[in-house]
């Protein structure tokens, strides 16, 4: 999987290094920004009211 | 030609089980980590407006506070939903300066404890319920088991401070006791006559499977002209 992405990022192997810190970091972002955030409810770590 | 593909779906799976494995590596950073430093720094921020408003303000004493309808009011009848409306102090728990918003749904909780809508203001007679995350997002409540009986509960708002004292040792209900916030804790229905406080977190750590609640009831208040009341400036007991 990544030997197949590393084939299809274009450039030289600076430009492509440069490409996949960039994806990584937006990946990053992405996930602490709205994936994490809309997992955490789901999990049973923050109950702190009582309800019915 | 089958051994080729054999290694590259092999491969392929390796890849994508150490990917998820690393992703969640970041949920736990994210969990443990960086969801406290964004709520402490938006607590930090709520503490600071709070001051910020109550200094502009001088005018009569109360103006700052709606007229407090009966205990079990509908929802939104007590100020609007989000908006913080007084500071809690736990010397017992160290020195922060925790906001209380209105509502407790988990949105609001991440920018400090909140108060039960339905539960009255803080100093009425009544129960002021509260609602803190025992874990994540600031943690104001994660240490509520060392709480002990006698320890003093300090609520500022825009112009009294109000001082509880914990009824007993915190204790443990299931998720559905409502009767914990009633405005008699434990007796729902009947008629007030204490001003009384009620917190509830998560118990244990990690899981929800039930709630730690700490009771008091009130003790004194003074207005804020007359500073910090003596629950903040005795050197009273700590943990940590």
């Amino acid at each position: 999987m990544y030997a197949f992405l590393w084939r299809h990022l274009p450039g030289p192997v600076y430009v492509k290094v440069l490409l996949a810190a960039v994806a990584l970091a937006l990946i990053v972002v992405l996930l602490f920004g709205w994936v994490f955030p809309w997992i955490e409810p789901l999990m049973p770590f923050s109950g702190n009211t009582v309800s019915q | 030609m089958w051994a080729e593909r054999a290694r590259l779906a092999t491969r392929t799976v390796g890849e994508i089980l150490i990917t998820l494995g690393i992703t969640l590596f970041l949920f736990c950073a994210y969990q443990l980590f960086y969801t406290n430093v964004v709520a402490d720094d938006a607590m930090r921020g709520e503490v600071a407006d709070l001051h910020k408003q109550w200094a502009v303000q001088t005018p009569g004493p109360r103006s700052a506070m709606p007229a407090t309808p009966g205990p079990f009011d509908s929802e939104d009848s007590q100020g609007r939903t989000g908006a913080a409306f007084a500071i809690l102090h736990i010397p017992r728990l160290g020195g922060k300066s925790i906001p209380v918003v209105e509502g407790t749904n988990l949105d609001l909780l991440s920018r400090g404890v909140g108060h039960y809508k339905d539960s009255v203001r803080p100093g009425k007679v009544g129960n002021f319920a509260i609602a803190g995350h025992r874990k994540t997002h600031g943690e104001p409540f994660r240490y509520l088991d060392e709480m002990r009986a006698g320890d003093l509960i300090v609520v500022e708002t825009a112009d009294t401070w109000f001082t509880y004292r914990a009824d007993r040792d915190p204790f443990i209900v299931d998720p559905t006791d409502l009767a914990v916030v009633a405005p008699v804790p434990d007796h729902p229905g009947r008629k007030p006559t204490q001003a009384k406080i009620t917190l509830t977190t998560c118990n244990p750590w990690w899981a929800s499977t039930e709630r730690m609640i700490v009771t008091g009831t009130l003790v004194g208040q003074q207005p804020r002209a007359k500073g910090e009341p003596p629950a903040l400036t005795v050197n009273a007991p700590k943990f940590q």
